[in-house]
Formats: C-alpha cells, sequence, structure tokens
C-alpha cells in the first residue's frame, strides 16, 4: 500500500513537472481565466444580475470544460504510447493501474489549480454583498469533480489513439454527450417521442444533471458518487484499452 | 536467473516469436543476434513484463512474470530500443524519477543518480533538456536509467546504437565488467561486439532460435573454420593448389589471390580433420616441396559468415555456385 501511494505520488509529481516545464501550463491557465471571466461577466451577466452569488460563474463551466478538459487530457496516453515512454514506464515496478491513476491524478490536480486561481471571484463577491459561501463551495466542488469525470473520459480516448487531436477529437464528443444528455433544451426535445422515464433515465446519466444540483448548494452523495464511478469507470476502462494494446 | 520456456507471440496472423526458450545464468552475458524483424525487441518485451506472451513462460529470479510481475520487474533494468525518453525533462530530471520509481529515496537516491551519470559521462549534460539532447547522449541518458539501482538483470536492445567509437568501447567494456555480477541480455547487429562482450550468443531468425552457443562455437560453424591461409612464393598457383588438395585431411585447395609470384591460397578441411593438423600437413608439404612461404595460418571462422549462412541459406547457397 505504502509503495502504491509512493509510486503515484511519483508519478504524479513527474507529470506535473512535465506541464510546468513546458508553456502548456501557463497558456492554459491563462485561457481558464479569461474564458471564465469572459462568460461570467459579458455572457453570463455577472453585474445585471445584481445579486452576490457565483451563478453566472459556475452556469458555464460545464461548456468550457468541453474544449479545456480533453485538451489537457489528450496527450495523457498517446503521447506515452508514440514515444514509446510506456515502455519504461511499465516495465519498472508498478502496476499499470498505478501509472493510470498517477497520470490523471497529476492533470486533476493541474485542474484543480486552475480552478483555485479563479478566487478573486469569491473575493469580489464578499466584497459586493454577502454571499452563501456554502453554496459557492459545494459548486466549487462540483466543478471540480465534473472537471475529474471528463478528464477521465479524455484517459480513455487518449488511451484509444496514439494521435493527440484525434483523442481530442474524440473526447470532447464524449463529454459533449454527458451535457447533452441532460441539457435543456435536448431533453424537452426528446420528451415529445419518449418515454418519460427513458428520458429521466438519459439525463441521469448527464453532468448537468448533476452539476446542477451542486450548484445549487446540495452536496448530495448521490450526485458524487455519480462523478466518482465515472472517473472509476473510464479509468477502469483505460486499464483495459492499454492492456489490449499491448497483448497485440 | 532468467529462464525462458516455449516463448511464443502472435500479432494476428503473424508469429513473431515462436517457441523460444533458453536461460541465463548470473556471470553471463548472451548476445542476441538476428536480421531485422527477427524477434528480439518483441522476446526482449516479454522478458521485461511489458507486453504478456502468447504462450510460453518467463521466469525471472524465481519470479513469474505474469502471475507476479511486480518483484520480477524490481530485478531487472531494460534499455528498450531507440531509447524513449521523457523530452520535457532535465537528464537529472529524468533520472532522478527512475531512481524514485525503483524505490531510492534521500542520500541513497542521490548517490545512485550521481553513480549512473558517471558510469555513462553524462555530467555535461547534467541539466540540459533531453529535447535538445544529440542521439548518442540520449541513448546513453536511457542506458544510465536502466543501470540506476544496479539491477542484478539487465536486458539491453541495442544499447551500442548511435554511439560514437569512444562510447561504444566505453559501454562494451561497461557491461562485459558488469557482466561478471549480473546476468545480461543484449541486442546487437554488430558482430565484433558479440565476440568482444558475450560469453554466449543466440542467432534468432524468423522468431525461432537458429544457433546457440559460445561465440567460438558459431564460428565453428562456418565453412572458413579450420581451413588454413597461405602465401607462398615461387611456385605456380596450378601446381600449388593440385598437391595442397592432395593432402589427407584436406577437402579442397583453392586461390584466392595471385600477386606477381606470390600465390594466396586457402586449404579447406574434412569435417573430421583435427584441429592444426591441417596447418601442419600442409607446412610439411611445403618445406618438402621447398615453397617459399610467407604467411600461414589457420582460419578461426568469421561470425558474419555463419550469421549470413544461417539466416540465409538461400543466397549464399546462389553465391558458391
Ligand atoms: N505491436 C506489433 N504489432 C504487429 N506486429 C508487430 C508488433 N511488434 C512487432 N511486430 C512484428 O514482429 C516481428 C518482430 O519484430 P521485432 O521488433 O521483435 O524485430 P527485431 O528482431 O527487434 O528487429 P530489429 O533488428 O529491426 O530491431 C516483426 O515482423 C514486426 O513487424
Ligand atoms: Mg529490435
Amino acid at each position: 500500500m505504502q509503495t502504491a501511494v509512493a509510486n503515484i505520488w511519483t508519478i504524479a509529481k513527474r507529470e506535473l513537472k512535465g506541464y510546468f516545464a513546458s508553456p502548456v501550463a501557463y497558456v492554459f491557465i491563462v485561457i481558464f481565466l479569461l474564458l471564465a471571466g469572459f462568460f461570467t461577466f459579458m455572457v453570463g451577466g455577472f453585474f445585471e444580475q445584481g445579486q452576490a452569488s457565483l451563478r453566472s460563474f459556475f452556469l458555464w463551466h460545464p461548456w468550457l470544460y468541453l474544449f479545456l478538459v480533453p485538451a489537457v487530457g489528450m496527450r495523457l496516453w498517446s503521447e506515452e504510447r508514440r514515444l514509446g515512454t510506456i515502455e519504461l514506464l511499465l516495465t519498472m515496478p508498478v502496476t499499470a493501474w498505478q501509472a493510470i491513476v498517477g497520470k490523471f491524478l497529476a492533470s486533476w490536480l493541474f485542474l484543480l489549480l486552475a480552478l483555485v486561481l479563479t478566487f478573486p471571484l469569491v473575493l469580489t463577491v464578499n466584497y459586493l454583498g454577502n454571499p452563501d459561501n456554502g453554496v459557492i463551495f459545494c459548486a466549487y466542488v462540483g466543478s471540480f469533480l465534473m472537471a475529474g469525470a471528463y478528464l477521465a473520459l479524455s484517459c480513455i480516448t487518449s488511451a484509444i489513439t496514439r494521435n493527440q487531436v484525434v483523442s481530442f477529437i474524440l473526447s470532447v464528443v464524449a463529454c459533449l454527450f454527458l451535457i447533452l444528455a441532460g441539457f435543456a433544451p435536448v431533453t424537452n426535445m426528446l420528451v415529445q417521442w419518449a418515454s418519460p422515464w427513458l428520458v429521466n433515465l438519459i439525463s441521469s446519466f448527464s453532468v448537468m444533471t448533476h452539476f446542477d444540483s451542486l450548484q445549487n448548494g446540495v452536496l448530495d452523495s448521490r450526485n458524487i458518487l455519480f462523478f466518482v464511478s465515472v472517473m472509476v469507470f473510464s479509468l477502469f476502462t483505460t486499464g483495459v484499452i492499454l492492456r489490449s494494446h499491448r497483448a497485440g | 536467473m532468467i529462464k525462458v520456456e516455449k516463448l511464443t507471440k502472435t500479432f494476428g496472423p503473424k508469429v513473431a516469436v515462436n517457441g523460444v526458450s533458453f536461460s541465463v545464468e548470473r556471470g553471463e552475458v548472451l548476445g542476441f543476434l538476428g536480421p531485422n524483424g527477427a524477434g528480439k525487441s518483441t522476446s526482449m518485451r516479454m522478458i521485461t513484463g511489458f507486453i504478456p506472451p502468447t504462450s510460453g513462460k518467463v521466469t525471472v529470479g524465481g519470479y513469474d512474470m505474469v502471475a507476479n510481475p511486480i518483484p520480477a520487474k524490481r530485478l531487472i533494468g531494460y534499455l528498450p530500443e531507440n531509447a524513449p525518453l521523457y523530452g520535457d525533462m532535465t537528464v537529472h530530471g529524468f533520472l532522478d524519477f527512475a531512481a524514485e520509481m525503483r524505490g531510492l529515496r534521500g542520500d541513497a537516491k542521490k548517490r545512485a543518480v550521481h553513480r549512473a551519470v558517471e558510469m555513462c559521462f553524462l555530467e555535461n549534460v547534467l541539466y540540459q533538456n533531453i529535447d535538445t539532447l544529440s542521439k548518442g547522449y540520449r541513448h546513453r541518458t536511457c542506458f544510465a536509467q536502466s543501470i540506476i539501482h544496479d539491477p542484478d538483470i539487465l536486458i539491453l536492445d541495442e544499447p551500442t546504437d548511435g554511439l560514437d567509437p569512444n562510447q561504444k568501447h566505453e559501454v562494451r567494456t561497461l557491461i562485459r565488467r558488469m557482466g561478471e555480477k549480473k546476468a545480461i541480455i543484449f541486442s546487437t547487429h554488430i558482430l565484433e561486439e558479440v565476440e568482444a562482450v558475450c560469453s554466449r550468443a543466440i542467432i534468432i531468425d524468423r522468431g525461432q532460435i537458429v544457433a546457440n552457443g559460445t561465440p567460438a562455437q558459431l564460428k565453428q560453424k562456418s565453412d572458413m573454420a579450420g581451413a588454413v591461409s597461405l602465401v607462398v612464393n615461387g611456385v605456380a598457383a596450378s601446381e600449388a593448389t593440385q598437391k595442397l588438395g592432395l593432402i589427407a585431411n584436406a577437402k579442397k585447395a583453392s586461390v584466392l589471390r595471385e600477386e606477381g609470384s606470390r600465390v594466396v591460397v586457402r586449404v579447406f578441411p574434412r569435417p573430421d580433420s583435427v584441429n592444426g593438423e591441417l596447418a601442419r600437413n600442409v607446412a610439411d608439404l611445403a618445406s618438402r616441396e621447398q615453397w617459399r612461404i610467407e604467411e600461414l595460418h589457420t582460419e578461426e571462422g568469421r561470425l558474419d559468415e555463419v550469421f549470413r549462412s544461417i539466416t540465409l541459406p538461400e543466397t549464399v547457397t546462389e553465391e558458391r555456385k
């Protein structure tokens, strides 16, 4: 157990260092902050709402992550396979799942860092009014979990192909599905020709449904469980795919 | 230390490795030879646990590689083909990572990195980004990674690929020295390397072992092994070959070259000829006939010839005709 944790941490550390050794990390963080600000203030009408809340900020997260998270996740395994470093990594005394978790964790922590850097918004609303900080915290947790779910899906697509562009596109499509399954305009349309229970079933697979309640400050274990199961399932699938490549 | 039994790997319809069995003990350096696509790298990938065999078994230090991979992998240092590296790291950062993955921490880690850097002559590029290294230095960095934990077993896939002659020499010396205490398998396309370093060599072709023995034993398989070459002066080529061909244990004699009055002849032995006997008989004949001999020696046989005749039987036969 101790060595498992040590191995995961060593792998995660290397991966994280890799982000910051190249401009990728800085470019990503700057773009993330700019886009988040743009959507919150320009599109979301943060000031016009006249409320001390971060609704207009979190509202856009499922869409913002749709492109940004696959951009982080697309290279996770495709790069290892393209460069052949996977051969180095998996002949060291680590199990495949330690490597998978380690690499996933590194990019998830990286996304967390980007998310944490939006803290000036929290300060701003607290300065302007009296927001419910519990709700804000809850929404942050939800956003972080959602990023993790997207990222885990990108893990799968990056294991499927050596080509980063293909990996990116596939994972955007997969994430888009997770959004649209519960996106109001889509579900409203579905209701017209599918029975409600089916629509409900489909939308229960959507990040929208689960992120909505977290956004509203409901820290429900079912929602958390949903995101965690998406991650566990995806990482497991990643392992299966990687193994099948090696089996030839 | 390494035991490979009936190892087989198929990729779809293609059989890359087919029923390969051998074992390597501590103190042995095993050379892995074979033409491109013979299955050397695929075998090594199975031995190091990177890809699972289709059938067969790999046992490393008593641990089954499929059933119990982690303790088995701990014993191994591996240099994959083409020396893959994380390009976004510095050499030092990378070796640090490799040491940590091998469970080394603190002072032990520092010492291990220092030792590997020294053995592979990486001081000059220690803080350079791997992406900007020349090919030889990349190779050395990956090699350093494989020896960082001073493993009992080393699997090296073309370790001297891309190195300059000095470095090739250094790496060979290193392998030979480490081979005294470790079990080493290494693949190469350079046959002199096999003679210089290996205690045993395996030639593998189309997935199967076609020869297995010490370099000297392999050389014996050469047609030329045991042949006597001589340079004589003052005798006609036809007369020399005719008389030499009549020696009891000579199969045939043929003229290689004529340079003015000197003739270069090679006499091939009969299969039952004892070592050295043919040379003695040739010398006796020469002194009886009062030929002036300028040079006379018994050929050891050449590995490249053995390699060619084993892995390319059709072409070699044609050339003979
Ligand atoms: N992942 C794979 N999928 C399909 N075929 C493969 C795969 N890996 C190797 N092969 C095939 O297996 C055969 C053996 O390849 P291998 O790389 O082991 O050869 P090698 O002896 O190392 O050759 P070289 O001297 O060129 O390095 C080749 O025909 C190769 O095309
Ligand atoms: Mg090879």
